[in-house]
């Protein structure tokens, strides 16, 4: 039996196996996967000793895709990339573009855009909150998590009519003005929210078998997260203090006082804690920005038909889950001539194999969830 | 030849009759518990759970249980037919084979065998066959993971549940489940206020011996998919669906003979304390007077006339535990309240026991193998076994009055020993703790 390795990801060997190997397949089909991502694990007993990524699933070809559609008629499709974080990826890529065209969106289309996408950090990381410990067998945190969930989708339902795919934002600034409760809608979810991140906690962070579950599992080391290019909060709880919010400011992220939470061991239970500060951290940026949302227009002063001069860009943004990327090269048309999207699900996903090694079974999902991943993103 | 035939079967009738009523309800029973735990679920997850079927979902077992006889039977085609076929049934008969032995009042029970406990514990380990030979049987490798989990952890449990249960064998001093009712009679004392260790170490050994969680490991679903049942469906699916809830109302009623006092009532001695005779008839009236008064807010009038029979059905209740009460000594109908009243008693006592089984799996996560099998043997065993070692400590201090009349006061004797046990209870948790961990690489 001879397979075709579909990714650059590790290799198992499938032709040859000790007498006490087997080689097991999770997925497409497997309820703690997170969608169509396919493992094939190479067992001693229940140890794991080599692991294989199967992706290419949920694969779209939204990269060609945007060769064939106007830089406007594009944006809708980012939404679908990481759908639990729509909005994020909406502002990867309008700034990508606006940066291709040197404008720059107005300063309360900035603020407001910040706002919403901070709220939409605090979105992805509650359903992977929620996912993360049913995998690890907690049944209950989803439906808590979910509860909150609902209510950032109601502001974006409340802002532009839609809760997943959002489209929030366009290439320029905004569509919408903001809504009249906005800011009070915003201020009373952060403020509620802290106690909320807390009633997580008192679920999870103490609780023996929690700790026991992801502490020492899947142990990323800082030197190993940098060459395999994890970004977001995986690098983050390998105690490598990397935020584009920090290094490379973009929307009104320098205008806010935030913290970059890291840890040191770079395990399963450090990632754990450094999203649940994460969240805590985007509650602060959302109350600070709507203390003072600056008036003015929405949007930027471009034409209707967009052709960016020819040149190429590069423009990353913080998005929940790492450093998502738009590489965009124009050849001064009205479409795109090849546009190259570096979503923080694949990268991170590299470090699978690296981490999945030596534990348990049970340890496989665990470190699935703690990765982050979204299908969607990672085959696009 | 009649008669003989009628002389021959005249003991039997009453056990064939509680058989057959044991055999016709616990798949209801256990159905209903399918959906307490959906409703208790929902209730700690801040939602409703099921509501379409009947008024409140009442009527979801019976949909579900129709659906899955309705379902197409498959045998996987590289599966060991015979063996596949047979598991779920040796599952569910073992189960329902335990029930024998459970008296549900001094006079509800099959048979009072004077080996009552040791039957339970031989009738329990066998049922593991059922979910080791479905798992092999089933051909697939997360079935045959799940068999291997389950074996392991059963055997491994089972030790820690035997030496529970001797120490409250100690105190009853018998084998047959009547006699140790009757033993926490005459000692005025439930035997969880005697051996409240073994209580304990009784509750984490059944949790981990009817596969639930925190300890599911062998259906894990996010790892396993569904464990050894992954290739099940239909009809032999729900087989082992009745096992295990079957087997949880089993591990419950051990508990409750044992620890629990069985069909007794609190403090079944003190005349003073005589009115709680009363909390079975109100508990019914006020479930009743309450589905009454949701009645009118049902939708559909179906619904409305089911909710007015269920409010029927809990009065005519509440009136036969009342007529005992009420009836004057020495009637027939008085001398019926030990028979109703130990049942209501012994249910409520079950139904709490599996409401902490429920609790408990909404709000821990699943532990993994080697975690689990590191408690059984690190924690619960010598804690176990140290705890019947001060048992007996306990109550030979305690009987040398006798000998020389200067035993101690059981009781001191017990805080002693009780201590004794902690202390190395305590010990062993702290070096087991899993927040202290080697690094992973070490582990193995």
């Amino acid at each position: 039996m001879s397979e075709t390795i579909h990714s650059g990801f590790s290799n198992v060997e499938t032709t040859v196996l000790g007498a006490d190997e087997l080689i097991i397949n999770m997925g497409p089909q497997h309820p703690s996967t997170h969608g169509v991502l396919r493992v094939k694990l190479k067992l001693d007993g229940e140890k794991i000793v080599g692991s294989e990524c199967i992706i290419g699933y949920l694969h779209r070809g939204v990269e060609k895709i945007a060769e064939h559609r106007s830089y406007q008629q594009f944006a809708p499709y980012v939404d679908r990339m990481d759908y639990v974080a729509a909005v994020s990826n909406g502002l990867g890529y309008c700034e990508a573009v606006e940066k291709l065209m040197a404008v720059e969106a107005p300063p309360r289309a900035r603020v407001i855009r910040t706002i919403l996408t901070e709220l939409q950090r605090i979105a992805s990381h509650l359903v992977w909150l929620g996912t993360h410990a049913l995998d690890i067998g907690a049944l209950t945190p989803i439906f808590y998590c979910f509860r909150e969930r609902e209510e950032i989708l109601k502001i974006f339902e409340k802002y532009c009519g839609a809760r997943l795919t959002t489209h929030a934002f366009r290439i320029g600034g905004l569509q919408y003005e903001a809504y009249d409760t906005l800011e009070h809608d915003v201020e009373r979810f952060c403020k509620d929210f802290q106690h909320k991140v807390d009633e997580y906690e008192t679920l999870l962070t103490e609780n023996r078998i929690w700790v026991g579950r992801t502490k020492g599992i899947g142990v990323l080391t800082a030197d190993e997260a940098i060459a395999l290019g994890a970004t977001g909060p995986v690098i983050r709880a390998s105690g490598v203090e990397w935020d584009i919010r920090k290094a490379m400011p973009y929307a009104a992220y320098s205008d806010y006082e935030f913290d970059i939470p890291t840890r040191k061991n770079g395990d399963t239970y450090d990632r754990y804690m450094v999203r649940m500060e994460e969240m805590r951290q985007s509650a602060r940026i959302c109350l600070q920005a709507i203390q003072n949302i600056p008036a003015g227009p929405i949007m930027a002063r471009i034409g209707k038909v967009l052709k960016p001069p020819a040149g190429e860009v590069y423009h990353a943004i913080e998005a929940p889950k790492g450093e998502l990327g738009y590489y965009i090269v124009s050849d001064a048309t009205t479409q795109p001539y090849r546009v190259r999207i570096r979503p923080p699900s694949l990268i991170n996903l590299q470090a699978f194999d690296t981490m999945v090694r030596g534990h348990l079974v049970a340890d496989v999902v665990a470190i699935i969830g703690t990765l982050d991943i979204v299908l969607g993103e990672v085959d696009r | 030849m009649l008669q003989n035939l009628i002389d021959f079967f005249r003991p039997h009738v009453w056990p064939l009759l509680f058989a057959l009523v044991i055999v016709a309800v616990v798949p209801l029973l256990a159905g209903y518990i399918v959906l307490l735990e959906r409703k208790v679920m929902a209730d700690m997850q801040a939602r409703l759970g099921p509501m379409r079927v009947g008024p409140h979902g009442l009527l979801q077992p019976i949909a579900d249980a129709v659906k899955l006889l309705l379902k197409e039977d498959i045998i996987p085609e590289s599966a060991d037919k015979w063996i596949f076929w047979l598991a779920p049934l040796l599952s569910v008969t073992t189960a329902m084979l335990a029930m024998a032995v459970i008296p549900f009042g001094p006079f509800f029970q099959i048979a009072d065998l004077n080996i009552g406990i040791l039957f339970l514990l031989g009738v329990g380990s066998l049922g593991v066959y059922g979910i080791v030979l479905g798992g092999w049987a089933s051909n697939s490798h997360y079935s045959l993971m799940g068999a291997l989990r389950s074996s392991a952890q059963l055997v491994s449990y089972e030790t820690a549940a035997g030496m529970a249960v001797v120490s409250a064998l100690m105190f009853g001093g018998a084998l047959s489940t009547r006699a140790l009712v009757e033993a926490q009679s005459q000692s005025h004392m439930w035997f969880i206020f005697l051996a409240p260790v073994g209580f304990f170490l009784y509750l984490v050994a059944s949790i981990a011996e009817t596969n639930r969680a925190p300890f599911d490991l062998p259906e894990a679903e996010s790892e396993l998919v569904a464990g050894y049942m992954t290739e099940y469906s239909g009809f032999r699916w729900a087989l082992y669906f009745l096992a295990e809830y079957a087997n949880m109302i089993v591990v419950s009623s051990i508990a409750t003979v044992l620890f629990l006092g069985g069909w007794l009532r609190p403090f079944p001695n003190t005349r003073a304390l005589d009115f709680l005779d009363y909390v079975p008839m109100l508990l019914m009236l006020l479930v009743g007077v309450y589905s009454l008064y949701r009645a009118p807010k049902q939708p559909v009038a179906v619904q409305k006339m089911f909710m007015v029979g269920v409010a029927g059905l809990c009065f005519l209740l509440a009136i036969v535990l009342a007529l005992p009460v009420f009836a004057p000594a020495g009637s027939l109908l008085a001398s019926m309240k030990p028979g109703l009243h130990g049942a209501f008693w012994f249910l409520a006592k079950v139904a709490t026991y599996l409401y902490v089984f429920l609790w408990l799996r909404f709000t821990f996560p699943r532990y993994r193998f080697d975690q689990l099998m590191a408690l059984g043997w690190h924690f619960l065993i010598p804690v176990s076994i140290a705890n019947v070692l001060g048992v007996g400590i306990a109550l030979y201090l305690h009987r040398s009055a006798d000998d020389g009349g200067k035993g101690w006061p059981l009781a001191a004797a017990l805080v002693l020993t009780t201590a004794i046990t902690l202390l190395l209870a305590g010990w062993l948790a702290k070096k087991s703790d899993l927040r202290e961990r080697v690094p992973a690489g070490e582990r193995f």
